[in-house]
């Protein structure tokens, strides 16, 4: 059975706004079982006794403190971008969201 | 679409009861962002407080700000919460412009603080409210909506982002499902929520003030016939006021039981208060938005706040604001009804100073509570901008009770001072505005308010001493209120042999 459906596929192309076409979700399907599929294998030499691992690191409480450092100037920061208007980002209108 | 017959609130209440819940995000005041040292000053150039890090620029890694976190387990402790010995930040997904890294970093189903109350005083009745959790994450930018008529979304044809207010750490603080309050559903709503900004602003974390932003409240509300199970409910948000509040829980009350009596099915949905008009409207569809594909934030180690540094931030804790006001009534030897005039205009820590600076609390209170009140409504400013401060109430209220002033001259003096024309004492000498004590002067004014009205003194003078108070006005229009009226009317009396 396939870790991952085409359907599921569709989904979070939706949701991450890509514009996929019907043969990419067909290859990429296939493409993101086989990465799933190898994935799974680690989960089933786990046994219950380890948990989940999110940190391969073993540290706790990194902080720093509430000391300011300086920030970009406006021109560098925007200077990246691909447009900017009056020192802000400007980006195209959000399609699908109404307020 | 179909027009439907509201009910009154009344009729909607006495059909339906109501399960309300609340999340409320505070913007903490820390001087630097959650992740990185940019600065978090309001109102700066769009833009200018940024870095790689909250611009996401690639290879930037986020390091947590040791005072947010410390900040957010004072809030916790304060709600009477746990504070969890081990947690995480998670990636909320999302696809929106006002996160340049796609996600907004937060916490999920390992929140900081868990499972707290907060009791709420309404009308001399006590309640509490359950808190489920409290967690911190980060403020999102801010994005103007371009090209269409209204600045809004919809009609918008692009959209300038400012990511100065993105990364600010951002604690967010939600209730358990509140039922059986009935009616008081809305009233006690607004009562959380001012409480929550009193125990927040008394831990010196954030200023908690709901019209710069700094504190934001969402309203969930469903109603259910008595008896039966919960109802579906809608998440009210933009909610930016204490009034607001009470508002939106009320006419989301009456809007739920308009459609319920209709038979129609009420959908999980967000909407949004509408200040104008006091209702909600409905918000962009939740129907992929949900989806935010949590996962454990592998750029942020894990939180595992040290036991003993718990304690001792348990130990250091401010006094809460409910004990701090039983505290004050009684000091001040005043009524729950007063205390509370008191806090709703935020005039507490300003009576306290005022009377460490030496008045006394009666004097201290009927200043802030009067005239400052007054011009603080009018001008729309916090009690505290209105140009005078505890001092010059202090000093002000001296000279009343020295006998320089009378009411009417201190109030004239007051306003010299919040105009910035100096101290309570030399606006007095600048203005001349200073009660007349030389007997003298006073006495030859008594005398002739005495021979002008022979007839008002005829009947003073058989015992009808109420009489006094037209030659005491009389005297008070010849020194043009400069007086001391119950020194005039002690002259009229004794002047006219009664005692």
């Amino acid at each position: 059975m396939a870790a991952i459906s085409r359907e599921e596929v569709a989904h979070l192309a939706r949701l991450s706004r890509l514009a996929v076409t019907e043969e990419e979700l067909d290859r990429f399907a296939g493409q993101l079982d086989v990465i799933l599929q190898s994935v799974a294998r680690v989960g089933e030499v786990a046994a219950e006794d380890i948990p989940p691992t999110s940190h391969s690191v073993p540290l706790t409480n990194v902080y720093r403190e509430d000391v300011p450092t300086p920030s970009l100037a406006q021109e560098a920061a925007l200077s990246g971008a691909p447009d900017a208007y009056e020192g802000r980002f400007r980006v195209p209108r959000i399609l699908d969201e109404e307020e | 679409m179909t027009i439907i017959a509201l009910p009154s609130y009344d009729d909607a209440i006495s059909r339906y009861e109501p399960v309300i819940g609340l999340e409320t995000h505070v913007e903490l005041g820390t001087q630097t962002k959650m992740f990185c040292g940019c600065r978090t000053d309001f109102g700066a150039e769009p833009n200018t407080q940024v870095c790689p890090v909250c611009l996401a620029l690639p290879g930037a890694l986020p390091v947590m700000n040791r005072a947010a976190i410390e900040a957010t387990i004072r809030i916790g402790l304060a709600l009477n919460c746990e504070i969890a010995q081990w947690c995480r930040m998670a990636r909320k997904n999302y696809f929106y412009p006002d996160m340049p890294k796609n996600f907004q970093t937060s916490q999920y189903d390992e929140p900081l603080c868990v499972d707290g109350y907060v009791d709420v005083t309404l009308d001399g009745k006590e309640y509490r409210i359950g808190i489920e959790r409290v967690h911190i994450e980060e403020d999102t930018g801010k994005t103007l909506h371009v090209g269409g008529a209204t600045g809004r979304i919809h009609g918008a044809t692009e959209s300038l982002v400012d990511y100065n207010r993105a990364g600010i750490p951002l604690v967010e603080i939600v209730t358990k499902p509140v039922p059986g309050l009935g009616a008081l559903a809305p009233e006690v709503a607004k009562a959380y929520v001012a409480e929550l900004r009193d125990i927040v602003r008394s831990l010196g974390v954030s200023d908690v003030r709901m019209e710069q932003g700094s504190m934001r409240c969402d309203v969930n509300t469903s109603l259910n016939k008595p008896g039966e199970e919960w109802g579906t409910r809608t998440e009210t948000k933009n909610v930016n006021s204490l009034r607001s509040v009470e508002r939106a829980v009320r006419s989301e009350i009456i809007r739920q039981a308009g459609l319920l009596d209709e038979g129609v099915r009420i959908f999980q949905e967000t909407r949004h208060f509408q200040e104008t008009t006091g209702d909600t409207r409905p918000g962009r569809s939740k129907e992929t938005a949900t989806d935010y594909r949590y996962f454990p934030e592998p750029d942020l180690v894990p939180i595992a706040p040290d036991p003993a540094w718990v304690e001792e931030l348990r130990a250091s804790q401010p006094e809460k604001p409910s004990v701090k006001r039983a505290r004050l009534r009684e000091e001040w030897g005043i009524s729950e009804v007063e205390m509370q005039s008191a806090v709703n205009a935020g005039a507490i820590e300003l009576i306290e100073e005022t009377i460490a600076a030496g008045a006394s609390p009666a004097g201290a209170r009927k200043w802030w509570l009067g005239e400052l009140a007054r011009r603080s409504n009018e001008l729309g400013i916090e009690l505290a901008e209105v140009g005078a401060g505890p001092a010059q109430v202090a000093e002000l209220q001296k000279l009343v009770d020295d006998g320089k002033l009378n009411d009417k001259l201190a109030r004239q003096v007051l306003e010299g001072v919040v105009a910035g024309e100096g101290s309570p004492a030399e606006v007095m000498a600048a203005r001349g505005l200073e009660v007349v004590s030389d007997t003298g002067a006073l006495q030859a004014a008594v005398d002739e308010a005495i021979a002008a009205n022979p007839d008002i003194a005829a009947k003073i003078r058989d015992g009808k001493v109420a009489a006094a108070g037209a030659l005491v006005g009389a005297v008070m229009k010849t020194t043009r209120g400069q007086a001391d009226a119950k020194t005039v009317r002690d002259l009229i009396l004794s002047r006219l042999g009664v005692s």
